[in-house]
């Protein structure tokens, strides 16, 4: 519906552009004087595959690894292990020409509008400014012209062009940061929480955009949120993280009609809903997420499990295919509801 | 009689640009017991609002109104002093951030008994017993050692429970909370609404529930007022609001959730903005974005029309039945 603007990226319809393989960053951490350091585990373990056209939303509450995870994918940081394969390519290994590439590949949008974009620059520069960077050959016209005709792929006017962050509200400011990622035509954006910070109305509207952009540019995303309701509108793939490993894996239906982990199914009861037919028995989930200093024996939930058994507090479950989607549980079979 | 009655609040702000208005002729009411529930997008004046009853709005703010009357009180005849003893005792208000709201450099229970020894007093002992015993009750564990915590040391939503202990301290009949979970997890989200609702339940106070997200107010309140660009267009019992919403902007936010787009590819997005305070448009506030604008909207500001369950301040409201479609 949305493609009778041709698509500038040729259409290899389920290209992979990130294949993970038991990605790692651990970081080290000083305690303080005389005490020794102790080893954060932010991202342990993840595996993943992700295609062109497709969004895989990552869920979980503050401290699970998410960021950590973008870090990685947007190559700010290496994976201390595993394997990351970006369009085919393993970026530790490429040449520097080769890293750039990957680099314009990959764009970012954050979660805070306000604070992304450079309350000293206009619009017009502020989208320019990728191609001064990384198309050297471009003219300062045709810069201009394409940071117009991207202006109006997000729903904003020529006259913007020329104006300041601020003059901009919330929702505006988040189509500006959704064109500059889209400035060098990448094929995976990474958003992280893009409309947690906008009121329903607006968020409505991005999402939307969001949208229509994945099937006019063919972009993949790597979306990382923790509200439920819009993940469960705009993705594909669902991964549930817990302190920095995947507890549960798989397509939208599966994981949220039927999930198959006790924190999946404490994400979903929690999640406040307007219908009452929505709603899940809320059955509370204790406590808060653990220290990641020091991280439960076993499996990392079984302290706020309401299933939790012996065997968890000392058998470390591993990602296994259950009913149609991989999940990290034990008892993953007796628990479904 | 109603605990808190408010009639034709306004509050205006003097800005470089000159005059400007945040909240415009709002009627609250709200009953001993009773949750409300205040939704509204950013700019829609649900916080100014609470901030006036508590008497916090800005020194560039001018708060009128008709009537603001809590527990008997004439709100706007007394004395700064005496107001004071009210808000903070009677009437009491938890905010959004529990990390900003912390005083960094003091222990929590410090800033925890700081409010029991101006409005009830006592001994060091009991004032400390008594703290215990609040943070017990938010549930706080080992609540001996969390006193002489600093902020920084705890969670946010530990935090967030401290500052629920603190409103509760001196048993107030009213508490507001603005977005006292936004900042929060979900799953810690879910945890301190339990928690608000099982001391309004167990202490009978009527509490005040101000959030942008809908499903919030849809699982908690009684009753429901929907602010926009500083006015009330509606205001019903909760469960009737939800299922058959009759201001049109009411519907299209119920529209625009996620969770109501089943099946379909695209949310049913409103076009444009919230107005700003300084470009608000004639007649209805929601015409520019309203579907089923008509002449009259553009001319004249429709009142708050009273209905059997509620009001709305619609001049031709969506029927019963629509809106639900």
């Amino acid at each position: 519906m949305v493609a009778a603007v041709s698509s500038p990226v040729p259409k290899s319809a389920d290209a992979v552009v990130i294949e993970a393989t038991d990605l790692r960053r651990h970081y080290t951490v000083r305690l303080g004087l005389l005490r020794g350091t102790a080893t954060v585990r932010a991202v342990d373990g993840i595996s993943f595959t992700l295609r062109s056209g497709k969004t895989l939303a990552v869920v979980g509450e503050s401290g699970s690894g998410k960021s950590t995870l973008a870090r990685l994918v947007t190559l700010i940081e290496p994976p201390t292990g595993g394997t990351l394969r970006l369009m085919g390519q393993d970026p530790i290994t490429a040449s520097p020409v080769e890293r750039r590439e990957l680099r314009k590949a990959v764009q970012m949008v954050f979660q805070d509008p306000y604070g992304s974009l450079n309350p000293r620059r206009k619009v017009g520069a502020i989208l320019e400014e990728p191609l001064i960077i990384n198309a050297k050959k471009m003219t300062a016209a045709e810069r201009r012209d394409r940071g117009l005709a991207m202006l109006a792929a997000v729903g904003l006017r020529p006259e913007h062009y020329v104006r300041y962050p601020h003059m901009f509200s919330g929702g505006q400011r988040q189509r500006i940061a959704i064109a500059r990622a889209l400035m060098l035509n990448p094929r995976l954006v990474i958003a992280d929480e893009p409309v947690s910070a906008l009121d329903i109305s607006i968020q409505a509207q991005v999402l939307n955009l969001m949208m229509d952009l994945q099937e006019r540019f063919n972009l993949a995303y790597l979306f990382i949120s923790h509200d439920l309701s819009v993940v469960q509108h705009i993705a594909d793939d669902v991964m549930v993280m817990y302190l920095g490993k995947p507890v549960e894996h798989g397509g939208k239906e599966a994981v949220f009609t039927r999930p198959r982990h006790p924190y999946t199914m404490a994400l979903l009861a929690a999640t406040p809903r307007v219908d009452p037919s929505q709603r899940i028995n809320p059955q509370i989930v204790k406590g808060e997420l653990p220290s990641p200093l020091s991280p439960p024996k076993g499996c990392a939930f079984h302290t706020r499990c309401p299933f939790a058994k012996e065997r968890c507090k000392a058998e470390v479950p591993v990602m296994r295919p259950v009913d149609g989607r991989l999940a990290a549980c034990h008892f993953a079979e007796e628990i479904a509801q | 009689m109603a605990l808190l009655e408010i009639r034709n609040l306004s509050v205006d702000f003097a800005t470089h640009g000159g005059k400007v208005r945040a909240v415009e002729g709002v009627d609250l009411t709200v009953d001993e017991g009773e949750v409300l529930g205040i939704v509204g997008e950013s700019g829609s004046g649900k916080s100014v609002a609470s901030l006036a009853v508590m008497g916090l709005v800005a020194a560039n703010g001018t708060v009128s109104a008709d009537r603001m009357s809590f527990a008997g009180h004439d709100l706007m005849k007394l004395s700064p002093r005496q107001r004071r003893m009210i808000t903070g005792r009677d009437a009491a208000m938890i905010f959004q951030e529990p990390m900003t709201s912390l005083n960094p450099c003091f222990t929590v229970g410090f800033q925890l008994m700081e409010g029991m020894a101006e409005h009830i007093g006592g001994s060091r002992a009991t004032l400390k017993n008594r703290a215990i015993e609040l943070l017990d009750q938010v549930g706080i564990s080992d609540a001996e050692t969390r006193l002489r915590a600093y902020p920084h040391q705890l969670s946010g939503g530990m935090n967030q429970r401290v500052m629920i202990a603190m409103a509760i301290a001196c048993n107030p009949r009213l508490l507001i909370a603005d977005e006292p979970t936004t900042a929060l997890d979900v799953t810690i989200q879910r945890q301190i609404l339990e928690l608000l609702l099982d001391l309004q339940r167990k202490r009978g106070m009527a509490l005040i529930l101000i959030t942008h997200n809908m499903g919030v107010v849809a699982e908690t309140a009684h009753r429901v007022v929907v602010m926009y660009a500083g006015q009330v267009m509606e205001e019903r019992p909760a469960a009737a609001l939800f299922k058959t919403p009759r201001h049109p902007y009411t519907a299209a936010l119920l529209e625009a959730l996620p969770e109501r787009s089943s099946g379909k590819k695209r949310l049913l997005a409103i076009p444009g903005m919230v107005p700003g305070l300084d470009d608000r448009p004639q007649g209805c506030l929601f015409n520019p974005r309203c579907p089923y604008v008509a002449p009259a909207c553009l001319s004249e500001r429709p009142p708050l029309l009273a209905e059997a369950s509620g009001g709305v301040r619609c001049i031709k409201p969506l029927a019963a039945a629509a809106g639900s479609a």
